[in-house]
């Protein structure tokens, strides 16, 4: 019996010691600018470009596809990935939706039933509840990507702008023409 | 020199592990859509029975007989295959990426291709040595290989062919594993194997 433990313990260990060189000897690096698209993406896992989340758009995108298919980040993500892979900023594309003041989910606790099924629908884990237990949303952790606002079979879920306070207060820029913001006008600054 | 070419035939068509035995199904039916997928799970599957033939061989004789535990084979028969299929991932990952991709799913149920285990388990049933072990355990993958890529390229032909609708996808291809396994009846005989 302790002869038969003994043996398969160190069978296993040696295994796992041959597995966990192996797994550093044929390490497999991502590509770097996947990495750095990603970093740049909002992170709301929204899907709204069509891809199922934010890496696979980013994956996407290294490999030839449109910068412009994310409401969430809008302009200034567009802007910024337009640096990134050195091709011309455009306008958001419609298709996929419009950019909208930052808004974060807020759940009407007295009308909660407890269904978990808005739970399940968030892809940033931002909704705390259980069974029947009323449901409440982590105002940090969400990314008001409005996708639990559908399931909810009692409509308790609305979807309110974020209050504007000192630590998240920008300049209002007015958007110009190309419907893109532009920087401050040197004639306002003077 | 003869007797280990005989084993070997004797694998590959006369006790062939897929037509005859009925073992390793699952991906004879599972990555036989394609040829090129066919060809990669073959060099895969050749890759882990014959090292996972070797590697039972010496857990066999060097481990489970000297403590007196053989009733652990299975076990550690089971461990041996899942750290030689995993081993094969890492690398085909590493070397092929878009072959890892082919593969998918299949890759590391290379693990509960009921062809590998059997190999190991028959290996000590028939009480091979370590060489012929190794014979055999090639020997089966060649014969796995030999029967998924020519079914493989057959199903590549079906797709294009008039089948009747009901016969249409898998049930054409069941038919004609069916039909492959009646001809590799046929080789029953070729080898007498005392």
């Amino acid at each position: 019996m302790i002869a038969a433990l003994i043996t398969l313990g160190i069978l296993a260990l040696i295994f796992g010691a041959i597995l966990g060189y192996s797994a550093i000897r044929f390490k497999v690096e991502a590509d770097p600018l996947v990495e750095q698209i990603d970093a740049i993406l909002p992170q709301t896992q929204c899907g709204q470009c069509g891809y199922p989340g934010c890496k696979p758009y980013a994956e996407a995108i290294a490999n030839g596809d449109e910068i412009n298919k994310c409401p969430p980040g809008g302009e200034a993500t567009i802007k910024h990935l337009a640096d990134l892979m050195g091709v011309e900023p455009k306008p958001l594309d419609g298709a996929h939706g419009t950019e909208d003041v930052k808004k974060v989910a807020y759940i009407r606790e007295a009308e909660c039933i407890g269904c978990t099924k808005c739970i399940q629908a968030c892809p940033v884990d931002a909704i705390i509840g259980a069974s029947k237990q009323m449901h409440t949303v982590i105002v940090d952790e969400c990314t008001g990507c409005d996708l639990c606002v559908a399931p909810c079979p009692v409509d308790c879920i609305d979807m309110v702008p974020v209050k504007e306070t000192p630590t998240n207060w920008q300049w209002k820029l007015a958007k110009n023409a190309g419907g893109t913001v532009g920087d401050i006008n040197i004639k306002e600054l003077s | 020199m003869t007797e280990f070419i005989l084993l070997l035939i004797s694998t590959v068509l006369v006790n062939n592990f897929v037509l005859v035995q009925f073992l390793g199904l699952c991906p004879f039916m599972g990555v036989s859509s394609k040829l090129e997928t066919a060809i990669g799970m073959s060099m895969a599957t050749t890759f882990v029975l014959t090292l996972a033939s070797l590697c039972s061989y010496l857990i066999e004789h060097y481990l489970l007989i000297p403590f007196d535990i053989q009733y652990l084979r299975t076990i550690s028969f089971i461990l041996v295959i899942a750290v030689v299929v995993q081993f094969t991932e890492m690398v085909v990952q590493k070397t092929s990426p878009s072959l890892y991709r082919l593969l998918g799913i299949f890759l590391p149920l290379i693990t509960t291709n009921c062809a590998v285990l059997g190999v190991a388990l028959l290996n000590i049933k028939e009480q091979h040595s370590l060489f012929e072990s190794i014979v055999y355990g090639f020997g089966a993958a060649v014969g796995f290989s030999l029967v998924l890529i020519l079914f493989a390229a057959m199903r590549e032909r079906l797709v294009a062919a008039d089948v009747p609708t009901p016969f249409k996808g898998a049930a054409i291809g069941m038919i004609t594993a069916g039909l492959m396994s009646l001809a590799f009846m046929g080789f029953t005989g070729l080898v007498k194997f005392s």
